[in-house]
């Protein structure tokens, strides 16, 4: 453990069904502040299920979310948003007809009053988009450009970007560079790497050894629907890591 | 060399936006000249263009309606059946003695619960797609129009229901001749078309039905609740119907069962013709406009010539055809790196 004080964001024994198929069974998950958990597990073994319970898209069946340490229950993103937990979705959820500016600030838009006319300020949301995509160091040509023209590292930047553009204190990485070329990745990492410095508690969900080693302090699986095993970084090694994705200590 | 390069690449990226906003306009302006070197006395008559302005009135009401479901990736086929039963409503309420405002009222209030109650069933009944719920509706609302009015004709509304539709400004005091009035059909399309583009393009209702049909996930994602858009948009697009009721009373001065028989599909020929793409999240409010106009000016024109109607049909499905076709050569260019 990285830290004794009260993990920023804990779950405790998570349930979620779909119908007749258990997804989820008593799963517990902590992040602290500044601190990265890496989640790994094979495919099915309920890692996106528990990130969109996390995110509050999915109700789950049993189980309860603490957020610095208070019972919260979300009804919906909007809710988790609010509290400051982000999520970067696996297919980046961004829409690609909608330039960068207006995707960061989907859903939270600047507006100004004409009149009594909310209006969307366009102006401040260039304005905030291109300071805040500079203080990531993210290129892009215009904060105007339509998200479908950029490349996957592109579009990953401003998934991460939009999901720190208002002082989030969890951020969710669901496969943060899967759909990456290799120059990419370093990129990606380095921004996961100077969010924690900031204190912000970071979960990525990762198949990638390398990723797991480079950014996260503790690593934990799951392995059909439950906690599988869980470690320090310093404590574990990549191929026992391995072992527990494929269900073996 | 790669300075050169970046100034093209610029000079591209700023103007294939403006190609994709006003591109349709072009193929417009193109056909209006068509038809005035073919038509040069009477096709850009004042009596001609407010005479094609009066045929596009109800249709474009439809269009604009149609249009918003189109960019949330969704579909309405019910909006002639919408628009017939509120004609219906407001002309049995007529018919029963109600007061002017009353009458003007119920088409409107009539059309907004047709389109909520597609919402509803779309979004609360998890209809597979919004094609199933309105091509249903589409039969339950004209069929509710002819219970309601017995299947006959219902005639003869007063002036002030009639105004919409009918009603003429007088230009008179700008020195023009009495024939050269504005009709009133035309100031409201203006009118519903300016607050549909502000609408659509600055408020945040607005970006997120294009953001919904951009990616739903997306919209989901970032705490929009689409359900709820989804609501507000197919009751709007009934509103619109019932707008389109209310122009069309006062132009026919009748309630009949064939109102709006097919417009539905006028009004997405028009929506496809302006640019508007059926996978959602494209096209703007000026294409649909110019798309309802390249319809009706073509019908015009083809009236004004003497061709039959039978090859109005084969040109506007040709030019459906050929407006998508453009569309897509279009957006080759624009991806091409």
């Amino acid at each position: 453990m990285s830290s004794t004080s009260n993990p920023l964001l804990e779950a405790k024994g998570i349930t979620k069904y779909f119908g007749t198929i258990t997804a989820l069974e008593n799963v517990n998950l902590k992040v602290h502040a500044g601190e990265c958990l890496g989640v790994v597990g094979d495919n099915g073994a309920g890692k996106s299920t528990l990130m969109k319970v996390l995110s509050g898209l999915y109700k789950p069946s049993a189980g309860s979310l603490f957020f610095q340490g208070k019972e919260e229950i979300l009804e919906s993103p909007r809710d988790s948003q609010n509290l400051g937990l982000e999520m970067v979705y696996q297919d980046l959820a961004l829409a690609g007809n909608l330039p960068i500016g207006e995707n960061i600030f989907l859903g939270r838009e600047p507006t100004k009053n004409l009149g009594f006319l909310k209006l969307l300020d366009f102006n401040k949301i260039k304005e905030l988009t291109n300071a805040h995509l500079d203080k990531l160091k993210i290129n892009v040509k215009s904060a105007d450009q339509k998200v479908e023209e950029l490349s996957g590292g592109q579009r990953q930047a401003v998934a991460i970007a939009r999901s720190t553009a208002f002082n989030a204190k969890v951020v969710i990485m669901d496969e943060p560079t899967a759909a990456l070329a290799i120059k990419e990745v370093g990129k990606v990492l380095d921004l996961i790497n100077s969010l924690k410095k900031t204190g912000v508690g970071v979960i990525v969900i990762s198949h990638r050894m390398d990723d797991i080693f480079t950014v996260c302090d503790r690593v934990m699986a799951l392995f059909q629907g439950t906690n599988f095993a869980e470690a320090t970084l310093s404590n574990t090694s990549r191929d026992e890591v391995i072992g527990w994705i494929m269900g073996k200590k | 060399m790669e300075d050169k390069d970046k100034k093209i690449e610029s000079l591209h990226l700023k103007l294939i936006p403006y190609f994709e906003k006003y591109g349709i306009l072009l193929l417009l302006v193109l056909m209006i000249l068509v038809m005035h070197i073919l038509q040069p006395d009477v096709f850009l008559s004042w009596r001609n263009v407010t005479n094609v302005f009066k045929q596009i009135s109800w249709q474009s009401m439809l269009a604009l309606g149609v249009f918003m479901v189109i960019v949330t990736a969704g579909i309405d086929l019910s909006v002639g059946s919408i628009m017939m039963l509120s004609l219906m409503i407001l002309a049995v309420v007529a018919k029963a003695g109600a007061p002017w405002f009353i009458v003007v009222l119920t088409p409107l209030i009539a059309g907004f619960l047709c389109g909520l109650f597609n919402g509803l069933g779309i979004t609360l009944l998890r209809m597979p797609h919004p094609f199933i719920m309105t091509l249903g509706t589409l039969y339950i609302f004209r069929g509710a129009g002819n219970l309601i009015s017995g299947g006959t004709p219902i005639s003869g509304f007063t002036d002030e229901v009639r105004y919409l539709g009918h009603g003429r400004i007088d230009l008179q005091w700008l020195g023009l001749e009495k024939s050269q009035y504005l009709p009133v059909s035309l100031v409201l399309i203006a009118i519903v078309y300016i607050i549909f583009w502000i609408f659509l393009n600055k408020s945040k209702t607005g970006k997120w039905i294009y953001a919904i049909g951009g990616n739903p996930n997306a919209a989901r994602a970032s705490g929009i609740n689409v359900n709820k858009i989804l609501i507000i948009v197919y009751s709007l697009c009934g509103f619109l119907s019932g707008i389109g009721a209310l122009i069309l009373a006062g132009r026919t001065d009748s309630g009949y069962p064939n109102a709006g028989l097919q417009s539905e599909l006028d009004a997405i020929a028009a929506c496809i013709i302006g640019g508007a793409s059926f996978f959602g999240g494209r096209g703007t409010v000026l294409g649909v406009f110019a798309g309802v106009m390249i319809m009706g000016i073509l019908r015009n024109g083809l009236n004004l010539m003497d061709v039959s109607s039978f090859w109005q049909q084969v040109l506007i499905g040709s030019i459906i055809v050929l407006a998508v076709y453009i569309d897509v050569l279009r957006r080759d260019i624009g991806t091409r790196k």
